[in-house]
C-alpha cells in the first residue's frame, strides 16, 4: 500500500443541489487503499448521491474530490472508469440480451486481425470467472442467468477494469446466502489486491463482516467515520437515525401483537391453488387479523403463490374465497373488489409509475376501483393525500413530487400507502423491506403490525427470517415450488427451526 | 399546470416565429376577413385546412400516450372517404342530406372497426403497435382501392362539399369539428379520471394493471378513438376535394401527425401527454406546409425546408441543448436555491411550492453546473 500517494478517494465539502432539494450538504469521505469502507446512512440520507458524485453521474454543485491524491473534475462515468473508478449499481444495469464475456469486456473488447475476437473475449471472460470461482459460460445470454449472477458479473466487469476504486451500491439485496459468500470472497480479494472498496448496504451485519470503517450520512451531511470496532450495531443505527433511534427498540421489542381468535372463519381459503411452472397447488386459510409469513429461498415459489391470490397471474387450478364467496381470478379486479392488495417485490416495474406524482401514484387503485368515470373529488384527494403522506411519513412530502424522485424505502410506503388508502380486508407484501434502510424498514414493520391489529388479514414474504418470525403469527414454509409446511409461531419457534423446514421439508 | 405551460413555451415561440416570418413575406398574412357570411384570411386557412392533420394528431396523442403508434391513420382517412363518397354516389339521390348523413356514419363506422382492429392486434394480440398497425398501413389502401374499384370517385353532392366548405356563424364546420374534439377530449381525459389512467398505462402497463386499472380495455379503447379521428379526417378531405381517391387520399398524414404530437411535448415512451401541446404542434406543421408556399420556397427544396424547421424546433425543446447554448452566458457560478437545507419534515407548504417550481422538470438540472 503506497501512502504517500495519499489516500485512494478523498471527498470534502460535496454540495449538491436538485431543484427543490439539497441533497449533499458538506459531505465527504476518505477511501484507503485496500479497505472495506462502509457508506450508510437512511433512504434519502445521500447515500447514492454522493456515490453518483464520485462516479461522474452527477456533478457538485461545490467541493472537491481527489484520487490518490491528485484533484480531479470527473466528467461523466466513462472519465471516472478512466479515473479507475468502477462501479456496481443495486439495480443490474448490464445488458441481459448480450453475452456474458461481452458484458464484462463491453468497450474494452480484446481484437485480433479480424477485429473484436469474439474467441479472446470469451477466453479472457472464462479466466477472470475462473479466478473467481464462478462458473459461466461466457458465450451465453446474460439474461439466462438469475439476477444474483448477473450482479457477480458486474463486479467481474470491474475487477476487469484493474479498478483502483471499487464502489458496491447494494450489491447483496438480491442474493442468497451462498452467492452473498462469493461476492464477499470477491470483494476479499480485491481487497489484499490494494483496491479501494465502497460498500452501500442495508445489510449491518455484513457491515461489521466485512468493512474496517464506516462513513454515515444523515440528511446530506457527515456524521462522521468510525472504525467498526469503536461503534457498534445500536449505536450505529443511532447515528443514522438521529433522534428517532427509539424507534426499531419499539418494533424489534413488540414481536407480533395478540394472536388472533383462533376459531375465527377464514377471510381468505385457497384450495388447490396452482400454476404450472410456478407453484404447486397448495391450500391456505388466513384469519382476519393475523400475519401470516411466507418464508423460503428466493426461486422457492413465495411470490408465485402470492401472485395467483391476486390474479396477478392467472391459475390454472384451484379456487379461491373471501367471506366464503369464490373470487373470480382472471385480473387483479375482481381481488381487489373482495378486498385484497398487493405490493409487488418489483416495486420500479410493478409497483409505481415513476413518472407520475406522488399523489397520483397514492391514489390510483382507489380510482381505478372507482372508475374513470367518478374522479375523487379533489378536496376528498388532497385530504387523503395529505394523510397518508403525513402517516407514512413520506419524504419529500409535496404530492406532486415524481414518485421517482423519492429513495426507495419512501417509493416503498407510497406503495404501501397506495392499498392502506382502499381500507384492504388482506394485505399482501412481497419483500416489502428489500433494499430500503433501517429506519424504514421498522416504520414498514410497525405499519404491518397496527394494520393487524385493527383487523386486517397480512400475508407477507420476506427473505429475512427475522423479519418473518417477529412479525408473524404463522409461517408458511416453500421449497421447490411447493407449500411443504405450516408452523404456529406461538413461542417455541426459532429461526432454525424454519431453516429446517427450508432446507429438508417437502415429504408431504 | 405551471410546468405544463412552461413546456408549450418553445413550440409556441416557433409558431410565433413562423407567423412573423409569414408576416414580413406576405403583407396582410394576418388579415382576416368577413365575405358572405364566411371568414376568410390565411389564418384561417391554416386552421381549416389543418383540421384533419389536428384531429388525426389528437387521437394519436392518447395512443402514443399509451407507448403505442398508429401508422394506418393515412390508410383510414382514405377508406372513410371512399366509403363516404362511394355510398353517395351509388344512392343516387346526392343532394339528399339523409344520404349524406348515412355516409358518413357508415364511414366513421367503418373507421371506429378498424380502429378497433389495430387495438386488437396491438393490445389483445401484443403485437408491436409498429407493426400491428402497418399492417393495415398497408392494407387500408388496398381496401379503399377495392371500395372504389380502383378508381377516384368524385362526387358533387352539395350537402357532403358543405361538410368542409360551410360553417357555422362564419366560422367553417372543419374548425369547430377540431374545436368541438379537442373539447370532448380534454373533458374526458381531464375532467375525469381516464386521462390518469391513460398516463399509468404509458408509464407502466403492469403497474397500471396491478392497481386495478383495465390496461387492454383502455388501449383497446384509444385505437378505436384514433380511428374515429381518422374518418372524420378522412370526410373532411374528401368533402374538401369532392372526391376519394384510395391512393393519395390521407398520403404521409401520419407522420405529420406523429410529428405534431411530439412536437407538442407529448414522448413517444408514453406516460404524460398534452392536449395543448398536440394542438399547437399540428398547428405548427400547417402553418410550416403554408410558409412553403408564402414564402415561395421551390417546390424542389420544401421538403428539405420542412426539415430544417422541424430540426430547429427539436432542439429547442431539448434541455441540454438550450443549456449547452445558454452556459457561456452564466458563468456567475452555480445558482444557489435560497435557502439552506432542511431538517428531517421541512414545512408542508414551503416544499410544495419550491417543488412547484422545479421538480416539474427535473431535465433542468442540466441547466446548472
Amino acid at each position: 500500500m503506497d501512502t504517500a500517494a495519499g489516500p485512494a478517494v478523498q471527498m470534502s465539502g460535496i454540495v449538491k443541489d436538485f431543484p427543490g432539494v439539497r441533497a449533499l450538504d458538506g459531505a465527504g469521505l476518505r477511501l484507503e487503499p485496500g479497505e472495506v469502507h462502509a457508506l450508510l446512512g437512511e433512504n434519502g440520507a445521500g447515500k447514492s448521491t454522493l456515490i453518483k458524485v464520485l462516479t461522474g453521474v452527477h456533478r457538485p454543485d461545490a467541493g472537491s474530490i481527489a484520487i490518490g491524491g491528485r484533484p480531479v473534475a470527473i466528467a461523466g462515468p466513462q472519465d471516472a472508469e478512466r479515473h479507475g473508478i468502477a462501479t456496481v449499481y443495486q439495480e443490474v444495469n448490464l445488458c441481459p440480451n448480450l453475452s456474458v464475456a461481452e458484458n464484462i469486456l463491453l468497450g474494452r473488447e480484446p481484437r485480433g486481425p479480424f477485429g473484436i475476437s469474439p474467441r479472446r473475449m470469451n477466453r479472457r471472460a472464462a479466466e477472470l470467472a475462473a479466478e473467481t470461482g464462478l462458473d459461466l459460460d461466457p458465450a451465453r445470454a446474460l439474461g439466462e442467468y438469475p439476477i444474483a449472477v448477473q450482479q457477480l458479473v458486474a463486479i467481474l466487469r470491474a475487477v476487469d477494469l484493474d479498478a483502483r476504486v471499487l464502489v458496491l451500491d447494494e450489491p447483496t439485496s438480491s442474493l442468497d446466502r451462498d452467492e452473498v459468500r462469493i461476492l464477499f470472497d470477491l470483494v476479499e480479494r480485491l481487497r489484499s489486491r490494494g483496491v479501494a472498496i465502497l460498500f452501500v448496504t442495508h445489510f449491518l451485519d455484513q457491515v461489521y463482516e466485512l468493512c474496517g470503517r464506516m462513513t454515515v450520512l444523515r440528511n446530506g451531511r457527515p456524521v462522521g467515520t468510525f472504525t467498526t470496532d469503536e461503534l457498534d450495531q445500536r449505536g450505529l443505527v443511532g447515528l443514522m437515525l438521529g433522534e428517532q433511534a427509539g424507534e426499531l427498540d419499539r418494533v424489534e421489542g413488540r414481536a407480533h401483537g395478540g394472536a388472533p381468535p383462533a376459531d375465527a372463519p377464514p377471510l381468505l381459503r385457497a384450495r388447490a391453488l396452482g400454476r404450472k411452472g410456478g407453484i404447486a397447488p397448495y391450500d391456505l386459510d388466513v384469519a382476519p387479523g393475523s400475519i401470516v409469513g411466507l418464508a423460503g429461498l428466493l426461486g422457492s415459489g413465495r411470490t408465485e403463490a402470492v401472485r395467483l391470490l391476486f390474479g396477478a397471474d392467472r391459475p390454472d387450478s384451484g379456487s379461491v374465497e373471501v367471506d366464503g364467496r369464490p373470487v373470480p381470478l382472471r385480473t387483479p379486479r375482481a381481488p381487489i373488489a373482495a378486498g385484497l392488495a398487493y405490493c409487488p417485490e418489483d416495486r420500479k416495474a410493478e409497483g409505481l409509475v415513476a413518472g407520475l406524482s406522488v399523489a397520483d401514484n397514492l391514489l390510483l387503485a382507489m380510482q381505478a376501483a372507482r372508475g374513470w368515470m367518478r374522479p375523487v373529488p379533489r378536496r376528498a384527494r388532497a385530504e387523503l393525500v395529505e394523510r397518508y403522506i403525513s402517516a407514512l411519513r413520506i419524504r419529500p412530502s409535496a404530492p406532486d413530487t415524481p414518485v421517482g424522485a423519492l429513495s426507495g424505502g419512501n417509493q416503498q410506503k407510497v406503495l404501501l400507502g397506495r392499498w392502506l388508502i382502499m381500507r384492504p380486508r388482506l394485505l399482501i407484501l412481497d419483500e416489502p423491506t428489500r433494499g430500503i434502510d433501517v429506519g424504514a424498514k421498522a416504520e414498514v414493520q410497525r405499519l404491518v403490525a397496527a394494520e393487524a391489529e385493527e383487523g386486517t388479514a397480512v400475508l407477507f414474504v420476506s427473505s429475512e427470517l427475522e423479519e418473518v418470525l417477529r412479525l408473524s403469527h404463522r409461517v408458511v414454509v416453500l421449497r421447490d415450488r411447493r407449500v411443504v409446511a405450516g408452523l404456529d409461531n406461538g413461542g417455541g419457534l426459532d429461526v432454525d427451526g424454519v431453516l429446517d423446514e427450508i432446507a429438508e421439508g417437502g415429504a408431504r | 399546470m405551471a410546468a405544463q405551460t412552461r413546456r408549450l413555451v418553445w413550440p409556441l415561440l416557433v409558431l410565433a416565429g413562423l407567423l412573423a416570418a409569414n408576416a414580413v413575406a406576405t403583407p396582410g398574412f394576418f388579415a382576416v376577413s368577413v365575405k358572405g357570411g364566411r371568414l376568410y384570411g390565411s389564418l384561417v386557412d391554416i386552421l381549416h385546412f389543418g383540421a384533419p392533420l389536428m384531429l388525426i394528431a389528437l387521437g394519436m396523442t392518447v395512443v402514443i400516450a399509451l407507448r403505442g403508434i398508429d401508422l394506418s391513420v393515412g390508410a383510414v382517412v382514405a377508406v372513410s372517404g371512399a366509403l363516404a363518397c362511394e355510398i353517395i354516389v351509388a344512392a343516387g339521390d346526392d343532394g339528399s342530406a339523409g344520404t349524406v348523413a348515412a355516409a358518413v356514419a357508415a364511414a366513421l363506422a367503418l373507421s371506429v372497426l378498424l380502429g378497433l382492429w389495430n387495438g386488437f392486434l396491438a393490445a389483445v394480440l401484443r403485437i408491436q403497435p409498429i407493426v400491428a398497425t402497418l399492417i393495415l398501413m398497408v392494407a387500408g389502401r388496398g381496401l379503399a382501392q377495392l371500395i372504389t374499384d380502383g378508381q377516384i370517385t368524385t362526387v358533387t353532392s352539395e350537402p357532403y362539399r358543405r361538410i368542409a366548405g360551410g360553417g357555422l356563424a362564419a366560422v367553417p364546420f372543419t374548425v369547430l369539428m377540431a374545436a368541438v374534439t379537442v373539447l370532448v377530449m380534454w373533458l374526458a381525459l381531464r375532467r375525469t379520471a381516464l386521462g390518469l389512467f391513460v398516463e399509468a398505462v404509458g408509464g407502466n402497463a403492469e403497474a397500471a394493471r396491478l392497481a386495478g386499472i383495465r390496461a387492454t380495455g383502455l388501449a383497446v379503447a384509444a385505437y378505436a378513438f384514433c380511428g374515429l379521428c381518422a374518418g372524420l379526417a378522412g370526410i373532411i378531405i374528401s368533402a374538401n376535394t369532392g372526391s376519394a381517391d384510395g391512393n393519395k387520399a390521407g398520403l404521409w398524414i401520419e407522420l405529420d401527425a406523429i410529428l405534431a404530437v411530439v412536437i407538442g411535448g407529448t414522448l413517444l415512451t408514453g406516460g404524460r401527454f398534452s392536449i395543448a401541446g398536440t394542438v399547437l404542434g399540428a398547428v405548427i406543421v400547417q402553418t410550416l406546409s403554408t410558409t412553403v408556399y408564402t414564402m415561395g420556397v421551390p417546390p424542389e427544396s420544401a421538403l428539405v425546408f420542412k426539415a430544417v424547421v422541424v430540426f430547429v424546433v427539436s432542439l429547442l425543446q431539448s434541455p441540454r441543448f438550450r443549456a449547452q447554448v445558454a452556459a457561456p452566458f452564466r458563468r456567475g457560478g452555480p445558482p444557489t436555491p435560497a435557502r439552506g437545507p432542511q431538517g428531517p419534515a421541512p414545512e408542508e407548504e414551503d416544499d410544495a411550492m419550491r417543488t412547484q417550481t422545479g421538480a416539474g422538470r427535473p431535465d433542468r438540472r442540466e441547466a446548472r453546473r
